[in-house]
């Protein structure tokens, strides 16, 4: 019965290792290695210059700005994506009250999520056209195009303080319907005798909401805050394609990902960009832990 | 584990009043409907904008009114979009990468999943751990090696680049997806497999991957959104000289935004969107159950 074994796994294995070897793990030793040269991304690498390039990140004013940007969507995508998705999914499954003793949804909620979801099948890099004509900066934008004749177009991206809203509230449009699908998922798992249980006890639509989609909900939403704090780390498409002069105008939107790009493939800096690279890692695994350990409750068993 | 799109209100109705008085009860319906009207029309707005705009003149585009229909329906701006601006030919470019580095990597993937998830073997849980470790990285850190990488073995701005990079950086979640899959079918039949004398690769394609057809359903669909929708690795990798023929959609889109945005000619554009969105919404129509739970399977976890 065991004849053939080993063959066999090292037949299986041989070929997803080798190519996950090569492409993933040495690309990513390489980026620690790199990380403490100077390199421009030609010729031999040689140049040791140990930690710094981190100095050199220390008092680099552009590092600080896309940090800031970072940390602002790192804080309010999550926080507005995941109050709006609550919401919904909650309405959509519980909203419609109940009727002959059931908790149903309000009517229409299958359309409701079909809408909702799509923008998530879209790639990032399409929406980023989409909103970089929607919030053009002259009439032919959609949204000066629906203000009123007499108002003065808004500049929107081309507007140093509100550049990195907009890029907030194209990052919520997408995701608010996946979560949507997602909590509501959730939801359709927490038994219907619970809530009607509540609510014979006399518990309004907001008590339900907060004592019992919350609390039984909570391991979802711990990994919608984990994954939306990942997404606040890219943002890249968005940037690169839908701002002005990419991450303008004056660094208003620039962000580590297109730093990271930008050094390595324009600024011939491979080596700070490797840097950079290793500083978004231990933010990003930085994140992740403080979110888990922060958020850990007691877990509810529906 | 996957099964998820369970609604409530379709269980057994059980006894028991809503002790909710019906007046507030209709006002409160009221008002979740206006917020979900609402965000309906955000999500929906921008997209049906475009499609109007894809027939209008670039006067009419800049006469504001954004949601007035077209003069006319014109199917030119169509025309330019799929020849002039190439939109055929990305379009073409992004089929052919993601049906060969999709089933690459369920193939690669589950071959891998399987033999990690149900065979002993000394150094098993250091592979599987050494894959599932790549899920922790972002991917940003490794651009610039990768890059080098490629150059190094010649592979830089060629499809079958892409495809390998695309199947790599695919496989950690794939392989931890179905390693749990895999884990959780019974063992009995494919002992009675091996009592008949059926060899470990008949007994993987014949017994093991029918048995996990849903779970490889969802990730094969995963997979497919993902990777038709990647925007960073083809930049990246998709380089050099004659690279601009082999652009992928997404990378394609970008710059035709950027060429529109010179020459101040956005119906071109926004037919080549619409040429872009239209498939996926006939898809989405077709398999949206599949595709969401697919796409949310992930995050189950």
């Amino acid at each position: 019965m065991r004849h053939g074994k080993y063959p066999f796994i090292i037949g299986f294995l041989v070929v997803p290792v080798a190519l996950y070897a090569v492409f993933v793990v040495w690309a990513y030793i390489q980026a620690f290695y790199l990380s403490v040269y100077e390199w421009s991304g030609l010729g031999p690498v040689e140049n040791f210059v140990g930690l710094e390039n981190f100095r050199k990140m220390w008092d680099d004013t552009t590092f600080w700005q896309s940090i800031k940007h970072n940390i602002f969507l790192l804080v309010f995508l999550p926080l507005i994506t995941v109050v709006l998705a609550l919401v919904f999914a909650f309405l959509l499954n519980v909203g419609g009250g109940h009727k002959g003793g059931v908790t149903r949804g309000v009517w229409g909620s299958k359309v409701y999520r079909i809408i909702f979801f799509f923008p998530q099948l879209l790639a990032l890099a399409i929406v980023a056209v989409i909103f970089g004509r929607v919030f053009g900066p002259d009439k032919s934008g959609m949204i000066n195009g629906l203000f009123p004749e007499s108002w003065s177009p808004w500049l929107f991206l081309a507007d140093e303080r509100y550049a990195m809203g907009c890029i907030l509230v194209v990052l919520v449009w997408q995701a608010v319907g996946f979560y949507v699908v997602l909590f509501s998922a959730g939801m359709g798992n927490i038994p219907t005798e619970v809530y009607e249980a509540a609510a014979i006890d006399g518990a309004s639509r907001v008590t339900l909401f907060f004592k019992i989609t919350i609390p039984l909900l909570w391991n979802t939403v711990q990994v919608a805050w984990v994954y939306l704090g990942i997404a606040a780390f890219d943002a890249f498409a968005l940037v690169n394609i839908m701002t002005v002069d990419r991450g303008g105008p004056d660094g208003a939107t620039s962000v580590l990902s297109l730093m990271i790009y930008r050094n390595a493939f324009e600024f011939s800096q491979a080596g700070y960009a490797s840097a950079l690279g290793v500083v978004l890692f231990f933010l990003t695994l930085t994140f992740a832990w403080v979110t888990l350990s922060a958020t850990r409750r007691e877990s509810v068993e529906a | 584990m996957t099964t998820i799109t369970k609604t409530p209100g379709t269980t057994a109705p059980s006894a028991g009043r809503a002790p909710e008085p019906k007046r507030d009860l209709k006002i409160a319906t009221g008002l979740s409907h206006v917020a979900l009207v609402a965000w309906a029309l955000i999500t929906a707005g921008p997209l049906l904008w475009v499609l109007l705009a894809s027939f209008k003149s670039n006067t009419e585009i800049f006469l504001g009114k954004p949601f007035a229909l077209p003069n006319q329906f014109s199917f030119s701006t169509y025309a330019n979009a799929w020849s002039d601006a190439h939109i055929g030919r990305y379009f073409i470019n992004s089929v052919f990468v993601v049906l060969i580095s999709t089933a690459g990597t369920m193939l690669l993937g589950a071959m891998a999943a399987y033999v990690l998830a149900r065979y002993k073997f000394p150094g098993n849980r250091a592979i599987y751990y050494l894959f599932v470790s790549g899920l922790a990285f972002p991917t940003f850190m490794a651009l610039a090696p990768l890059f080098y990488i490629l150059k190094g073995i010649g592979l830089l701005g060629s499809f079958t680049g892409l495809i390998l990079v695309y199947i790599a950086y695919s496989l950690p979640f794939t392989i931890f997806f179905l390693a749990a899959f895999f884990k959780s079918l019974p063992y009995e039949i494919e002992e009675a497999a091996t009592v008949d004398g059926a060899s470990h690769v008949r007994k993987f394609f014949q017994i093991m991957m029918p048995m996990a057809r849903s779970g490889l359903v969802s990730i094969t669909i995963f997979n497919i959104v993902g990777q038709w929708n990647q925007y960073l690795l083809p930049v990246v990798i998709m380089s050099g000289p004659g690279a601009d023929q082999k652009l992928l959609l997404t990378q394609g889109i970008a710059q035709i935004s950027v060429s529109a945005g010179y020459q101040a000619e956005w119906s071109t554009l926004f037919a080549a969107l619409v040429l872009t969105i239209l498939p996926m919404i006939i898809v989405y129509a077709i398999f949206q159950r599949q595709i969401q739970a697919g796409l949310t399977a992930g995050a189950v976890k």
